[in-house]
């Protein structure tokens, strides 16, 4: 199988991922989504009717106005096909398709912080701060990790390397929004350095806003980067080992070579491919605990929105969320599948 | 993977850290036990009705934290009572005496007596106080309401009465001005400056009745305090051990629950398309493929909101989405073991493939799975308490991420409550740790490669 068809595959698998997910996600809150439109529809009548006077007037008795109020709400309804249940072919049709082309209507209840309730807006307000928050930690991490990782495995069963592996273990087992927490606890409260709650307390519009945003994120980052480099260096330093112990590497020791540019140059460049995929598979994992990690932190981006959307079951948000963050989770999945045939030949030949 | 279970387990009591966690998960257990056994049921039914906590103290610290401090906090005290009987002249009187020997150097909050008594006619009842120098005082007297019949009555005296001030002002001739000072200070006050005055106080509740027909069914002096227990309560007034220990069966159950049903699942499912191989395969790995790159947490969130988000729903969301990795490995291990010879021997004899998959197939596999089962649990723990965590998990029951929920919706970082937040993340941290152990033990024998 060629590497392109191998990508293919991938692709269309993922694909058809996407679709499960909004598939699922519509069928879980579609019946939901009815009812809500439904009684939206007969509130915005009654409300133009009320508003109406001469059309107020014109009846004589309020049995009069029921059965026109009833008429007007049941030809709305069925002007918006809502009179068919939700998972008639044509409807489910509708909404994948518009859902695809990124139209996910209005917001029942949340807003952008520039007050659109349009659900379009409001993501593309919040995706940026979760990327900003998740990429610039994982960037941190890796680098922490492998430089950390790189010294441990040049050192096997030294204090460094037990320190690395027994912190590893420890830091990963705690929940990051509980470690989030204790932070809080430390540094906003024992402490007073840093803001309790990670949103900003000025207006988008302010030009400070950025500066405020960034003094806001140290908190939340410092959470992600203490909870993920041990476990990174770790992955790094189990990797480097098994590289460590090849032939060649043997052959360049004998050859005389400098132990760091054998660990750095060689080795490290032996152990990219499984690094550079874990890589991109915890981008996409922190993104799936971004909804927990930002909800601790009040960090106003994706994870929080998903978080409000499910307490208020603002379901335009519900899907809309749902779609983007799958989107991202599958783009992250698939761009480890390529990087991982970059580098490491012995794929694309299969 | 040619290893007796008698090997393996030779090798794993070999291993230090494979020990230490199956130490941890033995506590646990006890923990458990004794949490079936001391904690009684309905107290944990009770754990989200507020009423049946109003006897503890607000946000109170672990009492313990008086070892670490030169001054020490007034522990919340809930007395029990010594009773006496008496009758002359056709009276009876019921006494219930407390006696607390107050040694700190603060006042209590406050002090509540809290009754329920069994009686007919109209008793009186009456609350009196012996200092630690010798004075004594009536605080408080009380007739309860007229009943023909034998009638059960529940009832409860406070230090912040207006009577019971003026009681002590009258009995106990203060040297300063008790104007501002509340009675709970009073009681517990030097004469002549308002100082705590330290020593044994013995505090007598009597019930006076003319039939005779009188009997506490309930009697408990409630002394406020700032610290209650071994992990201090809640702002709830919930006692934090009780929800602690409650918590550990809870966390076992979804952990063990969630790992063993999605490793089985996962196990029968790999093992079966790897044994089939050809369309049958590829099927199965496809549909396998979809899930696995299904972003687990906002499904399980929406799954949650949607279909419910009882205890055993939640166990079986978390199983959807845990067997697809296992699926993946048994699938792989399944297609060495059948080109086995011993295989294609009974494959030619005749025997049926579902057969063959649990006689030959899955036993090969076992150690693989016990290891897979130890180290899933922790996620699963770490997920339910996340679901739990956002206010999605089950509210009838006090697993840890439940408490951390409550902890969060009252702001605890924010206000320092420190024992509120620390132990639920702690137990669970352990929890894990304890699984992680024992599956890595266990996977560096079943995995031969892993060994050096």
């Amino acid at each position: 199988m060629g590497f392109k068809k191998y990508l293919a595959k991938r692709a269309i698998t993922m694909f058809g991922v996407l679709m499960a997910t909004l598939l699922i996600t519509i069928a879980l809150v579609g019946s939901n989504m009815d009812v809500i439109l439904k009684q939206s529809v007969s509130l915005e009548i009654r409300q133009q009717i009320t508003n109406n006077k001469s059309l107020m007037s014109s009846f004589k008795t309020p049995e009069q106005l029921d059965q026109y109020v009833q008429n007007q709400i049941t030809q709305r309804i069925a002007s918006l096909g809502l009179d068919q249940p939700w998972y008639t072919p044509q409807r489910l049709g509708l909404a994948m398709y518009k859902i695809l082309t990124l139209d996910f209507g209005h917001a029942k209840f949340l807003t952008s912080d520039t007050g659109s309730s349009d659900v379009k807006d409001i993501i593309l307000e919040k995706l940026p701060r979760t990327i900003l928050l998740f990429t610039t930690a994982t960037a941190i991490v890796s680098l922490l990790g492998i430089l950390l990782g790189a010294i441990a495995a040049s050192k096997v069963n030294s204090k460094i390397d037990k320190i690395t592996s027994g912190f590893a273990i420890v830091s990963s087992s705690f929940p990051v929004w509980w470690v989030g927490i204790i932070m809080i606890f430390l540094f906003a409260f024992v402490y007073q350095i840093f803001p309790a709650r990670a949103t900003p307390e000025i207006s988008v519009t302010d030009p400070r806003y950025i500066s405020s945003l960034l003094y806001h994120m140290i908190l939340p980052l410092a959470t992600l980067v203490l909870i993920g480099f041990g476990s990174w260096a770790y992955l790094v330093r189990n990797f480097l080992v098994g590289v460590l112990q090849e032939d060649f590497i043997l052959a360049k020791r004998a050859a005389g070579i400098d132990e760091k540019k054998i660990l750095y140059r060689h080795a490290l460049k032996n152990a990219a491919p499984p690094i550079v995929t874990v890589l991109a598979l915890s981008l996409s994992g922190s993104l799936g605990g971004a909804i927990i990690t930002e909800a601790v932190f009040d960090w106003p981006g994706m994870g929080r929105l998903y978080y409000e959307a499910i307490s208020v079951l603002d379901l335009p948000v519900i899907i809309g969320a749902t779609y983007v963050l799958t989107a991202f989770f599958l783009v992250s999945i698939f761009l480890a599948d390529v990087l991982y045939g970059y580098f490491d030949p012995r794929v694309r030949r299969q | 993977m040619s290893l007796s279970p008698k090997e393996i387990w030779k090798e794993f009591a070999s291993n230090n850290i494979a020990l230490v966690g199956m130490g941890i998960i033995a506590t646990l257990f006890c923990i458990s036990i004794i949490a079936f056994i001391a904690v009684p049921f309905e107290t944990f039914r009770e754990w989200n009705d507020p009423s049946s906590w109003l006897a503890y103290p607000k946000s109170a610290l672990p009492a313990w934290i008086n070892y670490f401090l030169p001054e020490k906090i007034p522990e919340h005290l809930i007395l029990k009572p010594q009773e006496y009987n008496q009758e002359s002249h056709g009276i009876s009187a019921v006494t219930d005496v407390f006696v607390v020997d107050y040694e700190y150097n603060s006042f209590p909050s406050d002090f509540i007596y809290q009754y329920a008594a069994r009686y007919q006619g109209a008793p009186l009842i009456q609350l009196s106080v012996t200092r630690p120098d010798g004075s004594t005082s009536m605080l408080m007297s009380t007739s309860l309401p007229l009943s023909a019949e034998k009638a059960m009555f529940e009832g409860m005296l406070f230090s912040t009465d207006a009577s019971m001030k003026k009681n002590i002002q009258n009995n106990l001739r203060f040297q300063f001005s008790t104007g501002s000072v509340p009675s709970q200070e009073l009681v517990f006050s030097e004469r002549d400056q308002n100082k705590v005055l330290k020593g044994v106080y013995v505090f007598k509740v009597t019930a006076y009745n003319v039939s005779g027909n009188f009997e506490f069914h309930q009697s408990k002096f409630i002394l406020g305090g700032k610290v209650y227990g071994l992990m201090g309560t809640d702002d709830l007034r919930r006692d934090l051990a009780v929800g602690i220990m409650w918590g550990t069966p809870l966390a076992l159950f979804i952990g063990i629950t969630v790992s063993i049903g999605s490793v089985v699942l996962g196990l029968v499912y790999g093992v079966y398309a790897g044994f089939k191989g050809k369309a049958t395969d590829e099927v199965m790995m496809r549909f396998n493929d979809i899930i696995y790159a299904m972003p687990a947490l906002p499904l399980l969130i929406i799954l949650a909101v949607t279909i419910g988000n009882s205890i055993f729903l939640i166990v079986g969301f978390l199983v959807v989405f845990g067997w697809v990795g296992i699926a993946k490995v048994s699938r792989s291990m399944a297609m060495q073991i059948k080109t086995l010879q011993y295989i294609e021997a009974s494959k030619l004899m005749g025997q049926k493939d579902f057969k063959i998959i649990f006689k030959h197939v899955l036993p090969q596999l076992l150690p693989y799975a016990f290891a897979s089962i130890a180290i899933s649990v922790p996620a699963a723990i770490t997920t339910e308490a996340g679901l739990s965590f956002l206010g999605l998990g089950d509210p009838t029951f006090p697993t840890w991420g439940q408490i951390l929920h409550d902890a969060s919706v009252y702001g605890a970082a924010e206000r320092g409550l420190w024992w509120w937040i620390l132990p639920p993340g702690i137990m669970i941290a352990i929890t894990g740790l304890a699984f992680v152990f024992i599956g890595h033990a266990m996977d560096a024998i079943v995995n031969p490669k892993l060994r050096r």
